[in-house]
């Protein structure tokens, strides 16, 4: 085989595993819209509070240490323990399940009925509120998120492929950090799907999806399992942000993520799980396949910053729903 | 015959028991309009009690008000002997009031047999983790639910599109899926919103002999509005004749058919 063809797969590996990451993020957006209809803006900031928090308890941060400070004219930083990862993956979680019924009960429980964009806006007042207090209980400074996770190209990977082409190539680089995150996002997806299909809460959810109204005469609570989506949204948050904060550092610019997703939901449809997932990773091989046979060598490279979009509005023109998405009619 | 708390037995061998719901001078107001005005009857166990009236007499509005949707401004809701507090539509359904809709409130892109499923919802007790993981008791629950959902879906005759979508299927069978949610629940009330509206002569017919079928097998007690009369007076026990929010009759299909404000209401005579 020549090595051409070679690392065009190599391409297409690495495509797969950041279009799994994209994905991810897409999943909060669906799991949201799908049960409550409303498109929560707000994802993106989510998974960098997530993770956050998750670099806060780890080091023993004191949350709000620079107002407790500005106040009380004291100096007080870090509590001077450390708490094991799986401890504080925990508690982060523990704190995203309490923001959820905090924004089910002083939020949205107070515009059921509202428009769409309305609830819009809402979601884009809890971006920039989440971003704040993100900002105000864990400081604004780059944090380096040290789970433990190994990193750079796998050499094993390398000896094992390097014999598939001549001499001219040397095996895939497929990075260790890359190959974990596809497999928290596949165990994570799997977990998803079992528990929407077989327990009753993931059937009241699914019901809910689907009609309100008839979803409360079977006896299911909305505020329930508004709630529920919402933890679940911020657990996939939480992870989302852990992925990318351990490849590039837990820095505000992690809520920009969520842009990514936007192309991703264009294509999968707002509606749909495996539409999330397969969108993702068409949009990953894409821009990763795109960038090697057609960016780089005649467009001057740097085409993944753009490339999504341009497919999506692609498919806004041809399909508007989506691959996945719900046939929109029109009644005339 | 309205008075009498006695049990009874009726000319068809069913026995009518005590009182199951108690309406208690209802008055339920949308600003100032006042939908229903002071209304007051009985449900009683094991009956078929139809709520009739012509089009804006407050039906919905009273069948909204028994099924937690609307909470009335005065007055009081008795159930199975307890006074019940104002509560929201799904704790009125954990209490055993199951209901169907007039324009139909299916989940549509779920199939028929997770439809009539999530009526089991409120039966199900396992945990979530258990559930997950199809182990133990939630293994039990899950195959006894099941069980019971075929014997519904056996008696309405719904076999062969168990595993339609509910979005594909006409809308005589989709009122027919809806009655099956609601019965999977085993309602101790089962509240039916005009189980016959838009439907042809043949599908009526059918649907009025499930009804009669799930009150004689299952015994269970049915409150329904409707428009047809013919279909009322054959299929219910007593019945409530509405008009403007007031209740202008109330007893047995023979008794209420002789009363006169009920002929006026229904034939159109000018009120004052």
């Amino acid at each position: 085989m020549s090595a051409d063809f070679l690392y065009g797969i190599e391409v297409i590996i690495n495509g797969l595993m950041a279009g799994v990451l994209y994905a991810l993020v897409a999943l909060g957006f669906v799991l949201i819209f799908k049960a409550s209809g409303i498109f929560n803006y707000a994802q993106g900031v989510m998974a960098l509070f997530a993770a956050l928090t998750l670099v806060g308890i780890m080091e023993g941060q004191v949350p709000f240490s620079h107002l407790i400070n500005a106040i009380f004219g004291t100096e007080v930083h870090h509590f001077g323990w450390e708490v094991p990862a799986l401890l504080a993956i925990a508690f982060t979680v523990l704190i995203m399940i309490g923001f959820a019924w905090a924004v089910q009960h002083f939020v949205f429980r107070h515009l059921v009925g509202q428009e769409p964009i309305i609830l819009f806006m809402a979601t884009i007042g809890l971006a920039y509120f989440l971003e704040g207090v993100g900002d105000l209980m864990w400081g604004s400074d780059i944090k380096t998120l040290a789970l433990g996770l190994p990193q750079g190209g796998s050499l094993v990977v390398e000896e094992w492929t390097a014999g598939l082409g001549g001499d001219d190539f040397y095996g895939f680089f497929i990075d260790k950090l890359d190959m974990i995150a596809t497999i928290v996002a596949i165990l994570l997806v799997a977990s998803l799907i079992i528990f929407a299909q077989y327990t009753k809460q993931g059937r009241a959810m699914r019901a809910v999806a689907d009609d309100h109204q008839a979803a409360l005469s079977v006896g299911i609570s909305l505020n329930f399992i508004w709630v529920l989506v919402w933890s679940l949204a911020g657990i996939v948050a939480l992870v989302a942000g852990v992925m990318w904060g351990a490849k590039s550092g837990v820095q505000f610019s992690l809520s920009l993520i969520a842009l990514k997703a936007l192309p991703v939901l264009m294509l999968g449809g707002f509606t749909s799980i495996p539409g999330a997932i397969v969108g993702g990773l068409i949009i990953g091989v894409g821009e990763k396949l795109f960038e090697y046979t057609i960016g780089a060598p005649y467009l001057g490279g740097a085409t993944e910053n753009w490339f999504a979009y341009m497919l999506a509005l692609i498919f806004l023109v041809f399909r508007p729903q989506g691959l996945f998405g719900e046939k929109i009619i029109e009644r005339v | 015959m309205k008075d009498t708390v006695e049990p009874y037995i009726t000319d068809d061998g069913r026995t009518i028991g005590g009182v199951l719901m108690d309406m208690r001078n209802i008055t339920l107001r949308f600003g100032g309009v006042e939908a229903i005005k002071d209304i007051s009857f009985d449900i009683r166990e094991g009956e078929i009690r139809a709520i009739i009236g012509p089009n804006g007499a407050g039906k919905s509005s009273m069948l909204n008000v028994i099924s937690g949707f609307y909470n009335p401004q005065e007055g009081e809701v008795w159930f199975r002997g307890e006074k019940r507090p104002p509560m929201k539509p799904y704790q009125v359904a954990r209490l055993g009031i199951a209901r169907t809709f007039q324009n139909i409130a299916l989940f549509e892109g779920m199939t028929v047999l997770d439809n009539i499923m999530t009526g089991r919802l409120t039966h199900m007790k396992s945990g979530m983790f258990w559930q997950a993981l199809w182990v133990g008791r939630a293994e039990a629950e899950e195959v006894e639910n099941r069980a019971r959902v075929e014997r519904i879906i056996d008696f309405l005759e719904i076999q062969a599109i168990r595993k339609t979508p509910v979005g594909r299927l006409p809308y005589g069978l989709k009122k027919r899926v809806e009655l099956a949610r609601a019965l999977a629940a085993d309602p101790k009330l089962l509240l039916l919103d005009e189980p016959m509206a838009g439907m042809n002569v043949e599908e009526k017919e059918d649907m009025s002999r499930f009804i009669l079928d799930v009150n004689d097998e299952f015994g269970t007690t049915i409150a329904l509005i409707e428009h047809d009369m013919g279909v009322v007076m054959d299929l219910s026990d007593r019945v409530v004749v509405m008009d403007y929010g007031r209740k202008i009759g109330d007893g047995t299909p023979d008794e209420v058919r002789g009363n006169q404000e009920v002929i006026d209401a229904y034939l159109g005579v000018a009120h004052d």
